[in-house]
């Protein structure tokens, strides 16, 4: 099972979501030398909050804002769980 | 109050964070004709979170066009978008019916989200049957203005869109009458040819004068022109105070009626003099001379 | 040793004090050239070094006119490593992303030193990954006039791009088919090199106009082609259409004239960019309608400031630089349109260089500080992607120097408490637009004064700073790097910052 949102617009991000038996979290971000842990924080966090658990996200970030990481991140999940 | 509408994608980020940026008295965000079908879900989760997170220090209206009622994406849209942190559903295609809905349908969000707010309802008229009822519409409750959709509406009458604007003469009138008779705003068709200055700039002046309140617009760079077309001139305002102040002067001295440079002033001249006082202060039009 | 800015300066470099230091010293020039033999023509660049006896240990002059349509300097390194030369010092005024033949001589140490006042694209790349032996040294146009004619850069052997060149050895920049229009950074190098070597591919019997004399010139190589006309006038020159770009330009232009500055016989510069050019236009429309004429605009010239030339908006406009066609075809046909050097554009001991007669100037940032220092030379990380030119330059002589930049670029805020690399001093910047607002620098008692009389609101560079941080978050600390790889020379030769190796892996 796995779920896809977003794009690599500048501000913009894609995620991507896939079941699997553990937690990984893999981020690529053009501006993850100043923010990897604000990122892997915000998903850690909403991951928690959705209670989902056991997923790989992968994260390819094009400078976006943690409202648009988390919209993303939600939609991916949703997709995920859609299918 | 608003004289200005912008209309921002609804799954775009880079611009919905710079929308509060241009001084649109509200925002449209959109999740109908901007957005690709497959990508509703993912521009809902992008706004809310947006709205959620934001501070909007501007005190800029927070406005969403959601899909048609009766549609695939209209009850998902309500329901994952409808919250406190907006205030009204621009409401496209719409007639009657289809407001009549909706405004059932917020009233039940409202009681199971237990919002603080009323949602208000801002119908897009761009149908000609919806023309035919426009007076009903702008009577219904939660409406607060009207928008005109000139694009699709002169398609539906078969019509050229020009920026003469004769064609949309009879409907923005029609919307003029039925806003100004029912106290909400009137809100015209945003000029859609973005690099046209002078179409857009003749368009709006046509509007204004005909007696729209507000415009949409698409790009930001409209904005700052439609808030001069839209705002009170400089003479109305000090005209407005003048007109206030001999209405005090007048109730102290006892009298019913008086002038202001040399015209007889009634009930409609006061009351539209503190309209223009009230919006002057809203949009921070009363300053003091400079130097 | 550190400087007045607290940045490092090794020991034996003179550390940056303050941008008016240069006004306690005199100008110091090594005396120009004479010479009596006759121009000698050559096919080859070959030949040249060969006449010439070139050899390791030498430095070398370029001129960045052709831009990235360059051809001669990619031309030189393939011969400086064909004859295995070594140690050679380049001293090009740019180093753009085509001249990718100076990468293995770099990495084979054919070239150990480098001295240019910009530099971007895969050059930087090497450089800033510590592969150049020696040192790095970003000057400023201004500051590179100066360092030519006090002798402080001497040059052994000028290669300098000409696009027309007749019998005689004179040059000329505005025609043939790699014109380039003005050639104004490469008269300090004609006139102090030891041999200035002229290379054109387009040979006439006569000139009427001319940019180079002959007097200076030992040689001219006739080649098939010095340059990419694409290349050459492909500057980043049209307005923005973002919308944010053009807020900014807009607040920009309503700030100038509320300030006063937009009236007869007024001055500006600005940079190609498209915010930059917006301001210009926007700039235009105010004069058309208040009926305001300008003494000059000066600096990059682009086909906006042409026009406002030919519909008399402007005297002249004074031109080190030619961006665009229309400037290149201005500068030959309109006697208003006057080329002028590097060093009367902006070297601190010219006579009453451009520079010092600017009303104002726009300027960009990638980085402004809470200081109102400005970084150009290095991004966020710390990666060399452009260089003063003549940022420094102008900021220190113009009455009111504005940055312009959006506040966040891709999440990262362009405003910090202290930018990565010092380019232009904060002392010489005064007003900072950006599309959450303006702040002014609080060293500039009358502008603060008269904008609060004009009513027009401003914020503190702190302000910005923490609105920039309540929309991104605050950014990580990026580690610097030990191993220092350059100097920043500010315009006067002392040493404003220094450069760092920046891991590839950022």
């Amino acid at each position: 099972m796995k779920g896809t949102a977003g794009s690599k617009e500048s501000s913009d991000c894609i995620i991507t979501v896939t079941k699997q038996d553990h937690q990984e979290i893999l981020i690529d971000s053009v501006v993850g030398a100043f923010f990897h842990d604000q990122i892997k924080l915000l998903i850690i966090n909403t991951l928690k909050e959705l209670k989902v658990e056991n997923v790989k996200v992968e994260v390819i970030d094009r400078g976006a804002l943690d409202s648009t990481i988390k919209a993303r991140l939600i939609t991916a999940i949703e997709r995920m769980n859609a299918l | 109050m608003m004289r200005s509408l912008l209309f921002i994608p609804g799954n775009l980020p880079n611009m919905i964070q710079n929308a509060y940026l241009f001084d649109a008295d509200a925002i449209i965000f959109d999740l109908e004709d901007a957005v690709l079908p497959s990508e509703k879900d993912n521009a809902r989760n992008l706004i809310r979170e947006f709205l959620s997170k934001n501070s909007n220090k501007k005190n800029t209206l927070n406005f969403i066009r959601i899909n048609e009622v009766g549609g695939e994406f209209y009850k998902d849209d309500l329901e994952l978008i409808v919250s406190d942190n907006i205030d009204a559903i621009v409401l496209p295609k719409a007639n009657v019916s289809s407001v009549q809905t909706l405004e059932r349908a917020l009233s039940n969000i409202e009681k199971s989200k237990e919002l603080q707010k009323m949602i208000h309802i801002i119908p897009i008229i761009e149908q000609a049957t919806s023309i035919l009822q426009v007076d009903q519409i702008a009577s219904l409750p939660r409406v607060i203005g009207l928008i005109l959709g000139g694009e699709d509406l002169t398609k539906d009458v078969e019509v050229k869109r020009t920026s003469e604007g004769n064609e949309l003469l009879y409907s923005r009138s029609r919307i003029i009458m039925a806003c100004a008779a029912y106290k909400i705003t009137s809100i015209d068709t945003p000029y859609t040819d973005v690099y046209d200055d002078s179409g857009f700039e003749k368009d709006t002046l046509n509007a204004a004068a005909l007696g729209m309140k507000a415009k949409c617009a698409i790009h930001p760079r409209h904005i700052e022109f439609i808030n001069q077309a839209f705002s009170p001139t400089k003479e109305e305002i000090e005209h407005a105070y003048k007109v206030v102040e001999a209405k005090k002067n007048a109730e102290l001295e006892g009298k019913g009626s008086f002038t202001v440079d040399g015209k007889m002033v009634d009930k409609p001249v006061v009351e539209r003099a503190i309209n223009v006082i009230e919006k002057a202060k809203k949009f921070n039009l009363v300053k003091d001379d400079e130097e | 040793m550190k400087n007045s800015l607290g940045r490092f300066v090794p020991a034996e470099h003179k550390p940056f004090f303050s941008s008016d230091d240069y006004k306690d010293d005199s100008r110091k020039c090594v005396s120009k050239k004479t010479k009596s033999k006759k121009v000698e023509f050559f096919s080859s660049y070959a030949e040249a070094f060969d006449y010439f006896n070139l050899k390791s240990g030498m430095t070398f002059s370029f001129h960045h006119h052709l831009r990235s349509g360059d051809g001669v300097i990619n031309e030189v390194a393939k011969v400086i490593q064909e004859k295995k030369l070594k140690d050679i010092h380049i001293a090009p005024s740019s180093i753009f992303e085509s001249y990718t033949e100076l990468v293995p001589c770099i990495e084979g140490g054919n070239i150990t030193l480098i001295h240019t006042s910009y530099m971007n694209g895969p050059v930087s790349t090497v450089v800033q990954k510590g592969l150049l032996q020696g040192e790095l040294v970003m000057q400023t146009h201004g500051g590179r006039a100066r360092s030519i004619e006090s002798g402080e850069l001497h040059i052994d052997v000028a290669f300098l791009a000409t696009p027309t060149v007749d019998k005689l050895g004179n040059g000329y920049g505005a025609f043939g088919k790699s014109a380039c229009g003005v050639l104004g950074y490469a008269i300090s190098d004609l006139e102090y090199a030891d041999k200035v070597i002229l290379v054109t591919d387009n040979l006439v019997d006569a000139l009427d106009q001319i940019h180079f004399s002959k007097n200076f010139v030992d040689a001219v190589i006739v080649v098939d082609k010095i340059g990419n006309p694409e290349g050459i006038v492909s500057g980043t020159t049209k307005i923005t259409r973002d919308p944010v770009g053009l807020k900014i330009a807009k607040d920009t232009s309503i700030l100038l004239d509320k300030l006063g500055l937009i009236k007869n016989g007024f001055s500006m510069q600005t940079g190609a960019g498209g915010t930059s050019l917006a301001v210009v236009d926007y700039v235009r429309s105010l004069m058309k309608k208040k009926n305001i004429k300008g003494r000059f605009a000066s600096g990059g010239i682009t086909s906006y400031y042409v026009k406002m030339l030919e519909e008399g908006l402007f005297e002249n406009l004074y031109d080190v630089q030619c961006f665009d066609l229309d400037a290149v075809q201005s500068v030959q046909k309109n006697s208003n349109h006057i080329a002028i050097s590097a060093s009367k554009y902006g070297n601190p001991f010219e006579d009453s260089p451009i520079c010092e007669q600017l009303d104002f100037v726009i300027l960009g940032a990638t980085e402004i500080d809470l200081d109102f220092n400005v970084n150009v030379t290095t991004d966020s990380f710390g990666r060399i992607i452009g260089g003063s030119g003549g940022h420094s330059d102008i900021a220190h002589g113009a009455f009111c120097t504005v940055i312009v930049s959006q506040l966040i670029k891709s999440r990262l805020p362009i405003i910090k408490e202290e930018v990565q690399t010092i380019s232009t001093p904060g002392e010489n910047v005064d007003v900072f637009v950006c599309e959450r607002g303006i702040a002014i620098n609080p060293i500039r008692k009358d502008l603060l004064e008269l904008l609060a009389k004009k009513k027009i609101p401003t914020l503190t560079m702190k302000q910005l700073l923490d609105e920039a941080h309540s929309i991104t978050g605050i950014p990580n600390k990026i580690p610097r790097s030990s191993k220092r790889i350059g100097l920043v020379e500010y315009r006067d030769g002392s040493i404003i910052d220094s450069l760092y190796q920046v891991e590839s892996n950022v």
